[in-house]
């Protein structure tokens, strides 16, 4: 199908999502059941990807990355979701949102020691926020940073960390001031510092290829050069960050919706009931219109938005827009293909059941909806 | 040396294709096109070639102009500059396609020429030898390994029941099997640099070769749809309809 949205791409953008779809199909799809059901992909995974170029499309040259713009990081997101599992898409991707800060504030000599491996496959990076007891309220997060000469000294607990379990450091957000938003830090916690634990590998419903740890950090020392940015400047880093979390959730989302389609649409031409096709029947095929119909909405949102970032717009409102309607659009598009499938769509054999129990975590993750719907009406109401 | 190596752009065999309302051909608009899958190994083959041995990859495609998107993607792999004949590829044949090839390879005269062994699309698997006979050189069809030393290739071809080797004296055409090579991913700096190379564009006129199909499509028909199966009580009554009414026994 011709679609609306690739208007906004380049004869390059095109020939890259050709290249990494063949390298996502060949090389990952094949194997993507039995890390689900292991809930575990390997680590070589990294060094494929690193071999291939694909970890650091959009981070400059001069870092390792390939210096390309916003939209080969969304390809990139896309058709990882398209080897079946979000959830190795989201533990291949804890590096899209733990490298940004350091990519953009980091020393000369923080991109060599943490970036350059990271990009090569060498290393895995994760990025801690959310605590036990804080999650979209970044602002009252109490894992706590004390100077101590030419070190932070930092005790406290980070949960929900994807790919914590195995990850060489953590880009990790701490209290180093006062209460709220202005006396945050980032700082960079390698995981093999004494005092540093993974309490445990939380399980969970679905994104089971990927790993998502509780970490505890007890009296862990960390040199001072390990901060990025400055002191109490973290806020700015972090939301900076969460912009391109939220657009990709956004583009991941509708690359499930897109797969969740495609199944449905191969079922429906095969599955016969009273007497002819699925797809004979019109009730059927209007709710394949109306998932189309919602998948290229979004999809051209989102593209239009991406465009409008690289063109070099901060639309804050936008991106919570597209992260909301994309993953209600996927989530009810997910939740009709079950219904197409009957029976098998509730069986562990069918995509369905897997996108299914994946999408769930989109109205979550990297900011709730209701957080989302904060942002919009901050922007729309007068204060 | 100098490699050709040639590539075409089809329509995405995954995508499901439809008749136009006279059958007279195939809806094609807004169906993803890419490059013919055994011209990927006959590209990989032609740059492994140039890592061994040194010289200059010529990729080169016939059909309409946004054909620079499959030049490009053998460009990113490691070719060095294309070349696009733009023709109408409805209303040129087999024998079209290797005059226009055979002409391109006369002004580039490369040491030897690396096709894929036929198109996905139209599947006549005719144009590699219809260049070899038309330029007088020998040809090495269906390769499935080659080498290159001395002047001369030496191909294991895939034939009916085995395999065959052959040395040709070079120039020659090979063309390529799907177990030549695994065609390598072109990686994002790849695809930047193949941005700024050159890719000239040519017409059939600028190359002196007058287009006269000798081979015209009728029309095109869908494979007749399935009845549905049926249930038989026994073995014997299977054996019956199998001899009576399917003809088979």
């Amino acid at each position: 199908m011709a679609r609306l949205a690739d208007h906004f791409l380049s004869e390059e953008h095109l020939i890259f999502r050709e290249q990494t779809r063949r390298f996502v199909q060949d090389k990952l799809a094949p194997h993507v059941d039995e890390w689900e059901e292991k809930k575990h992909f390997p680590g070589e995974v990294y060094q494929w990807l690193g071999d291939a170029g694909l970890l650091g499309v959009t981070a400059p040259e001069e870092m390792g990355g390939a210096g390309g713009d916003l939209f080969y990081a969304m390809i990139f997101a896309e058709e990882m979701c398209r080897s079946g599992s979000s959830g190795l898409a989201a533990g291949v991707g804890s590096l899209g949102i733990s490298l940004p800060p350091l990519i953009h504030h980091g020393t000369p000599e923080q991109v060599d020691k943490f970036v350059r491996p990271v990009l090569a496959g060498k290393k895995v990076s994760a990025l801690g926020v959310t605590e036990p007891g804080a999650g979209s309220d970044v602002a009252s997060i109490r894992t706590r940073a004390v100077r101590d000469g030419d070190h932070y000294i930092v005790n406290g607990a980070k949960s929900f960390i994807t790919s914590g379990t195995r990850a060489d450091f953590i880009t990790t957000v701490v209290r180093t001031g006062g209460e709220g938003f202005g006396g945050i830090s980032l700082l960079v916690i390698e995981s093999n510092r004494d005092g540093f634990s993974v309490a445990r590998n939380m399980p969970k419903m679905g994104w089971h290829a990927s790993d998502t740890a509780e970490l505890a950090f007890d009296n862990v020392r960390v040199p001072v050069e390990n901060l990025i940015g400055s002191e109490n400047g973290g806020f700015y880093l972090l939301m900076e960050n969460f912009a391109s979390e939220r657009l990709s959730l956004a583009f991941m989302a509708v690359e499930m919706a897109q797969l969740a389609f495609e199944e449905s649409m191969k079922y429906v031409q095969d599955r016969r009931a009273f007497g002819k096709t699925l797809a004979g029947h019109q009730v059927t095929r209007h709710k394949l219109a109306e998932m189309v119909a919602g998948i290229d909405l979004c999809r051209t949102y989102n593209y239009a938005l991406a465009a409008r970032i690289i063109a070099g717009d901060n639309p804050m409102m936008e991106v919570a827009i597209a992260k909301n309607k994309s993953v209600d659009m996927a989530s009810e598009v997910i939740d009709q293909a079950v219904q197409l499938h009957g029976g098998y769509g509730y069986m562990r054999e069918f995509l369905v059941e897997r996108l299914y129990r994946d999408i769930r975590l989109f109205p979550i993750g990297g900011g709730t909806r209701e957080v989302m719907n904060e942002i919009i009406s901050k922007m729309i109401l007068p204060r | 040396m100098k490699i050709l190596t040639t590539v075409k752009r089809v329509v995405d065999p995954d995508a499901k294709v439809r008749l136009n309302s006279d059958n007279s051909g195939l809806v094609t608009e807004g169906l993803e096109a890419k490059m013919n899958a055994f011209d990927q190994y006959g590209v990989e083959e032609a740059i492994k070639l140039k890592e061994a041995h040194g010289g200059e990859v010529i990729v080169v495609s016939i059909g309409d102009s946004a054909g620079t998107k499959e030049i490009r993607t053998a460009l990113a792999m490691g070719g060095d500059r294309g070349v696009l004949v733009t023709a109408d590829m409805s209303e040129i044949d087999p024998k079209g396609v290797a005059d226009l090839l055979a002409a391109v390879i006369e002004r580039e005269a490369p040491d030897i020429v690396l096709m894929g062994k036929l198109s996905v699309d139209s599947e006549n698997n005719q144009v590699g030898q219809r260049v070899a006979a038309k330029l007088g050189w020998p040809q090495a069809t269906f390769a499935f390994t080659c080498e290159v030393a001395d002047g001369w290739a030496t191909v294991g071809r895939e034939v009916d029941g085995g395999t065959a080797n052959v040395r040709v004296k070079l120039p020659a055409i090979v063309t390529a099997d799907l177990r030549l090579n695994e065609p390598r991913y072109a990686s994002l700096p790849g695809i930047m640099k193949a941005k700024r190379k050159p890719i000239e564009e040519l017409t059939p006129d600028d190359l002196g070769v007058e287009l006269e199909p000798q081979l015209i499509i009728q029309g095109y028909s869908l494979p007749p749809a399935r009845a549905a199966g049926e249930i038989v009580d026994d073995v014997d009554s299977l054996i019956d309809r199998l001899q009576n009414t399917a003809k088979v026994l």
